[in-house]
């Protein structure tokens, strides 16, 4: 198999103009012939499922949850990203893509990075359009923020809510076109494969959450638009519903899988408080504005914060990297807060938490001017451990965040099988090996709004005429009957363990072996393991409950086990990648300060792994990864 | 901590519920409410029981998925907080808990704790938008919205759509929530145009599914997002200029 | 336009309000008006008949009056057919009721709107058989205002049921008198603030007023 990026030539700035000019196009009165369904109602399904039926096309929309509003990219709060330029500080679509390029290590598709930052501007006005309460200055125009670290303000933001209300804005569309017809929306509705034939992606197959009825949907062309992985480590700051199963289906079906291993972890979350912990929330990262982090120069020093005087107190990241201080990139913040957690002096209960303190910049700037800019953030973090941030300082400890790994797909977004188009976090996408704050929600609304609905025409109209595949089509039964063999088995193990427990147990082997950092003994040893739970989990689960009701035992089971073999692949993906990158940092391979040492000549590219049946190992294919505007370089904070 | 838990338990939308009493010892006060539930759960699973199901997502008090009515409050205890958001160290040792599901002919139980909440998207399907396709947008700054006004429109904009309102309301309103969003879009300038429109079709779908409002106040008092009635007068100001003025029409 | 109103909840309540606004200008002038009680017989005699004859030559007698009248009576109509609708309409939107429901923060007065109207409607009931036609007045002297009330109110019970009416009335004006700006859409961050001072005055005024008069007699201050 060779992997045809179908990056367009020419100039990085007129590729996508000319791409454009190059698609086909469906005439108006054919569009409404056509029908497309779209997994998932966040940012980017949902964008792409109302501009598309804006654009005439029949689209049928999926979410698990009870309404499209409720998607996971709701819980988005810093901000989104454009290249506008408002504040005149030197922004521009070039450093927009400079930035993300480097941010991601120079693990990204220059030409759709590119394509990204030019628009971004374009989604800023959209959103706005719609109603997005975006923050404003006195002026009456829209306010920037500086996320981060990037060195310029480009972050348009709606208080702490911006993910929020930008998924308000996409299902407001959304629910326009389902007034008008154009969606059929179907919540409590969870895709548990794909169907291929002959090639080509043609349905899906779901089940109804609620009455448990699995059956077959078809159309001309099938979007997937689930997000991310990131609960493969059970503890994340991702909803609970958050699953891979679209995509792995997707996968075993033929899809591609690319860079499993690039999962970010957030440095700025609320610890671990105990054993029955099930989600860890997020702490805005702006909060590294005015917070100082630091640990006790001792491990074991018991004393309270309070207590700890400033020559006892290690300012880890302001020694480190003077330069950007406690503003370095997540992943080095949150590596630095492992390292010193690992020597035993982090703090709170299980040594597993630093402080983030401002103490400092309430004495600087007054107690009014901190509880402006984070009350609402301190209120949270309150709520959650009783603690008063005012007087005590935070204790954060970082989390699985993001993932940037996702299905490969190529400039149109289109993944390795024909007819199946991947958008949002669940692609591989634009960031590269480490993506930065505030550029996945321009990236799901990018694809979604912006690119999807251009390029998917160029497949349907090469297609004109050919009408889906009847459902009663022998291709549908027999992944119909898979699926509904497989909710079988699992109902009928019946064994003597919860699917959570599995769960944790498998989101601990992740994160001790590949989280943070990783090396190829753990790595090994983690390859070794995870088909050992993967076994125990299909003798030993028990589901409960029946097949036809709700049944939210059984759902989770389902999504466990597809996190299972994923994990597999993404150990197998960090084994393989024998360098550091971004996130993915194996302890081998960095330089003599500490810090993640890339090698260009052999792994700059794209790792996309073919699935390899029960028995059979993935096949690695590789995309080269160009670079023609950008020089690379070793990423410095100091 | 020790609890006594009385829960609603009801097999599907037509089976008949009732309460059910559990006992769980060794809860953490610095358990969540629904990590409190997970433990039972878990329990009842490994028993060959069947859990309680309820509805849940971010866990962070954003999506608007959790809600369960708490003894007699919605969402619980504790003011401007949603059900994930609640800790037990709200509660007491040997406290009973009861739980019961959202009650409200609209919102009909599906199982257990989990309810139906779609007309509310109806609401906005009716007219909870502004109308303009994917590229026509002018330039975002051509327009300057105040700085008030677009703090307005985000006070009404950060209803999660959680249903509490309705949950608390004696008269199983939906005031609350419309006023929000008709508020939200109405103050805007870019949501000018569909104003009236927007309001008498919203008014509608609302009137459809929900009962009415004699301002007690409730809503506003268990909104995990602490929404004011404020926005419910000035729904009510909207729709009235729309009707007293407007021909017949309002839907889309 | 009104068919638009009264078909829809929100107008419902409109109604309710603009209705509320007419039977609370009449009580108040009302009361104001048997204020005169405590000027003497000729004061409020004289004030009854003056209400017959104000707008004559140019009405006929009692004209003006009857138009007071008419509209009070449609107001009334108005009020009650609109509680009457919305209770309904609400009690169909919860028919399961929870096992417990808290009040977190409705006044006393908000949850007695509907009691406290039905009590009110029986008072008027009862005060217009006692007062205006006579036919349950101990000593009903057509035309002798002064005289018909003490006579009333001289019977325990008569004063105890006012009494009880007026307490219903300062509560329903407590609620209802802040309810109808957030109905009518009045809302204005200047302005919030006072709606409650002005429903808890008014309610307060009202009532205070109307209480007086039974105490005036049954403690012989007026005889
Ligand atoms: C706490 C938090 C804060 C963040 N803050 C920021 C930020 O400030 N700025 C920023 O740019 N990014 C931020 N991110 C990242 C960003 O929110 C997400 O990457 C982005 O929203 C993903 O959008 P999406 O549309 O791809 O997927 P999602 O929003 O996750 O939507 C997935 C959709 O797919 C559906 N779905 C999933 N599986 C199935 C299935 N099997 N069957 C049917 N439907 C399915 C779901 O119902 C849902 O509708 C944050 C993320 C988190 C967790
Ligand atoms: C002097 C007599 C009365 C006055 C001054 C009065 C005044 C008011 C006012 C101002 C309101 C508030 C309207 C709003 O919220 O917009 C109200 C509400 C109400 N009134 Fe009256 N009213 C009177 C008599 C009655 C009677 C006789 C009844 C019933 C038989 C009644 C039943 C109600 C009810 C049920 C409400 C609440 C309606 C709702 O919000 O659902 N009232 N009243
Ligand atoms: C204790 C307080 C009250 C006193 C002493 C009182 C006294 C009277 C008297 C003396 C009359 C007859 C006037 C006449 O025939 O010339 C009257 C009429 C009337 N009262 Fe009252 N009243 C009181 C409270 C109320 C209240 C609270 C209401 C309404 C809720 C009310 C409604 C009426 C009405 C509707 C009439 C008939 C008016 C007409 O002739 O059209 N009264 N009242
Ligand atoms: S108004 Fe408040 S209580 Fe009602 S749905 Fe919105 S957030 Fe929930
Ligand atoms: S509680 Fe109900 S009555 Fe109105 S003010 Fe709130 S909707
Ligand atoms: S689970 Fe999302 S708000 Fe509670």
């Amino acid at each position: 198999m060779t992997l045809d990026a179908k990056i367009p030539a020419g100039p990085i700035e007129q590729k996508w103009e000319k791409h454009r000019f190059d698609l086909k196009l469906v005439n108006p009165a054919n569009k409404r012939k056509f029908s497309i369904l779209v997994v998932g109602s966040g940012l980017a399904g949902g964008a792409a499922s109302a501009t598309l039926a804006e654009l005439g096309y029949d689209v049928k929309c999926f979410c698990y949850q009870d309404s499209p509003r409720r998607a996971h990219s709701i819980a988005a709060q810093g901000g989104i990203n454009a290249a506008k330029n408002y504040q005149n500080d030197g922004d521009s679509i070039r450093r927009l893509f400079y930035d993300t390029v480097k941010g991601g290590d120079f693990r990204s598709r220059e030409g759709n990075v590119y394509r990204l930052a030019q628009v971004s501007v374009e989604i800023i006005d959209q959103c706005v359009a719609q109603g997005v309460p975006f923050a404003r200055e006195y002026g009456g125009h829209l306010a920037n923020r500086s996320f981060g670290g990037a060195q310029v303000s480009r972050t348009f933001y709606a208080r702490g809510q911006t993910g929020q209300q930008l998924l308000l804005g996409a299902y407001q569309a959304l629910s326009r076109q389902i007034a008008r017809g154009k969606v059929k929306m179907y919540p409590r509705t969870e895709m548990l494969d794909l169907v291929v034939h002959e090639g080509r992606a043609r349905g899906i197959v779901v089940r109804d959450l609620v009455t448990g009825e699995v059956r077959s949907e078809t159309g001309d062309a099938v979007v997937l638009a689930t997000g991310g992985y990131s609960n493969v480590f059970f503890l994340s700051t991702n909803a609970k519903g958050c699953n891979t199963t679209a995509i792995w289906r997707a996968h075993r079906r033929g899809a591609l899988f690319a860079n499993p291993c690039y999962t970010q972890i957030h440095p700025t979350c609320i610890p671990v408080s105990g054993d029955y912990q099930s989600k860890l929330t997020l702490m805005s990262e702006s909060l590294r504005n005015d917070g100082r982090i630091w640990v006790p120069d001792d491990a074991g020093d018991e004393r309270k914060p309070g207590d700890i005087p400033a020559e006892d107190r290690d300012y880890y990241l302001e020694r480190k990297y003077p330069a950007f201080g406690n503003l370095v990139p997540r992943d080095i913040a949150s590596r630095a807060a492992k390292e010193v957690c690992d020597a035993g002096r982090g703090v709170g209960p299980g040594g597993r938490g630093v402080y983030l303190d401002f103490a400092d910049a309430i004495r600087r700037l007054g107690r009014k001017a901190i509880e402006e800019r984070y009350g609402n953030l301190f209120e949270m973090y309150e709520r959650i451990t009783d603690e008063n941030p005012y007087e005590v300082p935070m204790r954060i400890y970082p989390a699985p965040h993001y993932t940037m790994g996702g299905l490969w797909v190529d400039y149109n977004l289109m993944s390795n099988v024909p007819g199946l188009y991947v958008v949002g976090e669940a692609n591989f996408s634009d960031h590269g090996a480490n993506r930065l704050g505030a550029s996945a929600l321009m990236q799901g609304l990018a694809d979604g709004y912006f690119v999807l609905p251009y390029t998917i025409g160029d497949y349907l109209a090469r297609h004109m005429g050919e009408g889906p595949l009847p459902t009663d089509h022998a291709a549908f039964g027999q992944v119909e009957e898979e699926v509904r063999e497989r909710v079988r088995r699992l109902l009928t193990i019946d064994g003597s363990r919860t699917v959570d427990s599995f769960h944790r147990e498998l989101g601990q082997i992740c994160w001790d072996k590949c989280g943070m950092s990783r090396d190829r003994e753990s790595l090994r040893e983690a390859l070794r393991i995870l088909p050992e739970l993967r076994e125990r989990y299909w003798a030993e689960v028990k589901v409960g409950g029946d097949g036809e009701e709700l049944n939210q035992s059984l759902e989770r089971a389902g999504r466990v086990a597809d996190f299972l073999e994923l994990a597999e692949l993404m150990c197998l993906d960090a084994l393989d990648r024998e360098e550091s990158c971004g996130t993915h940092f194996r302890t081998e391979y960095q330089t003599p300060e500490g810090e993640a040492l890339r090698r260009d000549d052999e792994y700059a590219y794209v790792a996309a792994w073919e699935h390899g049946g029960e028995s059979e190992d993935p096949v690695l294919h590789k995309e080269t990864l160009d670079f023609e505007n950008v020089a690379l370089s070793q990423r410095s904070y100091k | 901590m020790r609890l006594k838990l009385q829960i609603w338990r009801q097999p599907g939308p037509d089976s008949a519920g009732r309460l059910v009493d559990y006992e769980l010892a060794d809860v953490s006060p610095d358990m969540s409410f629904l990590e409190m539930l997970d433990v039972l759960n878990e329990g009842l699973i490994e028993k060959g029981e069947e859990p309680v199901a309820f509805d849940h997502d971010c866990r962070e008090g954003i999506c608007g998925t959790c809600g369960m009515f708490i003894n007699g409050q919605a969402h619980g205890p504790r003011a401007r907080t949603t059900t994930c958001q609640l800790h037990m160290r709200s509660f007491r040792d040997g406290d009973t808990i009861r739980i019961e599901p959202w009650r409200a002919r609209a919102f009909p139980v599906i199982r257990d704790l989990v309810v139906d909440r779609s007309p509310f998207d109806r609401i906005i399907q009716s007219g909870g938008f502004i109308s303009v396709n994917t590229g026509s947008a002018p330039e975002a700054n051509i327009t300057p919205v105040p700085k008030d006004v677009a703090e307005l429109a985000m006070d009404a904009a950060e209803c999660i759509g959680c249903g509490a309102c309705v949950a608390q309301c004696p008269n199983g309103a939906a005031q609350l929530f419309t006023a929000a969003k008709v508020s939200h879009l109405n103050v805007l300038p870019q949501g000018r145009a569909e104003r009236d429109r927007r309001v008498l079709a919203m008014v509608r779908a609302m009137e459809e599914s929900f009962g009415s409002c004699t301002n007690y106040a409730e809503c506003e008092a268990v909104c995990p997002k602490g929404i004011s009635i404020d926005f419910i007068a000035r729904m009510n100001r909207d729709f009235l200029k729309a009707a007293l003025t407007e021909g017949e029409g309002g839907s889309r | 336009m009104l068919s638009r109103l009264y078909r829809s909840a929100l107008g419902l309540k409109a109604l309710m309000a603009v209705s509320g606004i007419v039977l609370f200008g009449f009580v108040l002038v009302h009361m104001a008006g048997n204020l005169k009680l405590y000027l003497g017989p000729e004061a409020i005699n004289h004030y009854g008949e003056w209400l017959r004859e104000v707008g004559t030559p140019f009405l006929p007698p009692s004209g003006l009056l009857w138009v007071a009248r008419v509209v009070l009576l449609a107001s009334v109509l108005v009020h009650i057919v609109a509680a009457w609708k919305l209770t309904w309409l609400n009690r169909a939107a919860r028919p399961q009721d929870y096992v417990g429901r808290d009040v977190v923060q409705a006044t006393y007065a908000a949850r007695t709107m509907r009691w406290g109207g039905v009590i009110i409607l029986l008072f008027v009931l009862y005060h217009l058989a006692d007062l205006t036609f006579g036919w349950v007045n101990p000593d009903f002297v057509p035309g002798d205002v002064y005289h018909n009330m003490v006579a009333g109110f001289s019977v325990w019970w008569v004063s105890a049921f006012y009494m009880l009416a007026q307490v219903a009335l300062a509560f329903h004006l407590y609620h209802g008198l802040w309810s109808l700006f957030q109905s009518l859409g009045w809302n204005h961050p200047a302005l919030n603030p006072w709606r409650r001072r002005f429903a808890a005055t008014f309610a307060i005024v009202v009532a205070a007023g109307n209480l007086s008069f039974p105490l005036a007699v049954l403690s012989g201050l007026v005889s």
